[in-house]
């Protein structure tokens, strides 16, 4: 492993609801960190020497950094419009490698089988042509034009229908994904996925959401994320190798799989292999 | 009849569960158990000073406890759930739910622990949570030398309601069920039942699916 690449990298380390002057005690790859609010109401985070890290608070979350971070903090300009409600899920911890939560948040094909009568439901289990590109300038994986048949595609949705996604993985260990919205054709809602990671194969999971739903109570809102995640947990804590692989040889991917074929050349390209399995053992 | 409901909590879904199989009908309030800590709330607190969930209310009656609140649904819409005239199995209906809070108190814990970050021992709650599994796979093989699938009797019982969802979680509090094979049988067994509701980290038994055609098979 190398932590080199992505120290320099934000991540988030709590939701700013939560804070309080006591602190949380927590940690950032290997290294334990404190997060706490200071008496001027800021959020401040401290890493395992006692050295100030970098913040950031925004999307509902703190974000700190280890390093020194080279770029801002990734931009969702759906954040700041208006008329979106915007859901601190809560974290979730699960026995995984960072990477292995990003790369199953990028994956439809799972849908049926796991997210049952929800995301997905057997016979619509065919994942359609889909792009997928590393967008030079902005230095992110996209996947666009990605459909699938949802029985219940949101807390917002009556019935099934044909939902479109878009992707987006600007940091190593973030996703951000764009969905049909039901109430507001036209619109995008916004599901993202913020990864801590702890070690390499443990991580706390905060997703939050930037939705159009004025009908659904926020607990519900709570509660559909959720379930949808814990779904997943229970298989993410059962993939084998724990970390990501990043060799070729181990896997033969199907077409399917375009947009982690994509995220697992994007991190070695980058060397961001923390939580990664560099030579198929 | 109004639940007091968290997606995730075991308890909740043991309350879920039994009025699917039971066909009863329950509205379903939402708690925002996590992250908001809504069953600390002054409002959720009036109801239950223990400040715990589920909650049910159904009309002047107001239930905190899981179990009772199994046995109640039972009584009300399938008495069959509950213990026969036998002695014996009268007792080991009540030994079972007395036991299912073992089962909160070490496997439940470990899950939030390892799940939601709330403090405890986790080395410690592991440990009584593999203690209790033990004892649980003893008393179903003991069980099935009887002739019986379930914890007190050859049918399905509360006690196999109250016991099943904290175990069947077992693997999301880092206790894993693969030295139990007893309780594996007894798991899907509950799993195949007629009206089986699914929570997030129980899934359904797809492998009860039909069985696809396949030609020449008639000969």
């Amino acid at each position: 492993m190398t932590v080199k690449a992505m120290i320099d990298e934000w991540y988030p380390v709590g939701l700013l609801s939560q804070l309080d002057l006591k602190g949380r005690k927590t940690a950032l790859m290997d290294e334990p960190i404190d997060v706490a609010l200071d008496a001027d109401g800021n959020a401040r985070v401290t890493g395992g020497n006692g050295r100030t890290l970098p913040v950031r608070v925004r999307y509902g979350h703190v974000w700190a950094s280890l390093g020194e971070p080279k770029k801002e903090l990734f931009d969702i300009p759906e954040a700041d419009q208006p008329g979106r409600r915007f859901v601190d899920v809560g974290v979730v911890r699960v026995r995984c490698s960072p990477l292995r939560a990003v790369e199953n948040f990028l994956d439809i094909a799972h849908f049926p089988f796991v997210h049952t009568d929800i995301l997905g439901a057997e016979p619509h289990t065919e994942v359609q042509n889909y792009k997928v590109e590393i967008r030079e300038e902005e230095d992110e994986v996209w996947a666009t034009q990605v459909k699938f048949y949802q029985p219940q595609a949101a807390k917002s949705a009556s019935g099934g229908i044909t939902t479109e996604y878009m992707y987006r993985v600007p940091a190593p260990t973030c996703s951000v994904l764009y969905k049909t919205c039901p109430p507001r054709p036209g619109e995008w809602d916004v599901i993202t996925l913020f990864v801590q990671p702890l070690a390499e194969d443990l991580c706390d999971v905060w997703p939050w959401m930037a939705l159009f739903d004025d009908e659904s109570s926020m607990t519900d809102l709570i509660h559909f994320q959720q379930t949808i995640f814990l779904q997943d947990r229970s298989i993410l804590e059962n993939q084998i190798p724990r970390l990501l692989p990043l060799d070729p040889g181990m896997e033969i991917p199907t077409r399917a799989d375009l947009t982690s074929v994509a995220y697992r050349r994007w991190l070695k390209r980058h060397n961001y292999t923390y939580g990664a399995q560099l030579v198929a053992q | 009849m109004k639940l007091y409901d968290y997606i995730l909590s075991p308890s909740c879904y043991k309350v879920r569960l039994m009025a699917s199989l039971t066909g009863v009908k329950l509205d379903i309030r939402p708690v925002d158990f996590h992250p908001g800590t809504e069953h600390r709330s002054p409002e959720l607190l009036a109801l239950n000073p223990a400040g715990s969930i589920p909650i049910l209310e159904d009309g002047d009656l107001v239930l905190t406890e899981s179990s009772a609140m199994l046995a109640y649904l039972a009584a009300k819409a399938a008495p069959e759930w509950l213990a026969g005239s036998r002695p014996e199995e009268a007792a080991r209906v009540q030994q079972w739910l007395s036991f299912s809070g073992r089962l909160t108190a070490s496997l439940g814990g470990a899950r939030l622990h390892e799940m939601l970050l709330r403090p405890g021992d986790i080395g410690a709650l592991q440990t009584q949570g593999v203690a209790a599994l033990r004892e649980l796979e003893a008393g179903l093989f003991e069980q099935s030398m009887r002739g019986m699938r379930f914890l007190a009797a050859e049918r399905p019982t509360i006690a196999d309601i109250a016991c099943f969802p904290y175990v069947a979680l077992a693997p999301d509090g880092g206790v894993s069920l693969d030295p139990y094979p007893t309780i594996r049988l007894w798991s899907r067994a509950v799993r195949s039942l007629d009206q089986f509701l699914e929570m997030p980290g129980i899934h359904r038994l797809h492998e009860l699916k039909p069985e696809p055609h396949v030609e020449g098979s008639e000969a």
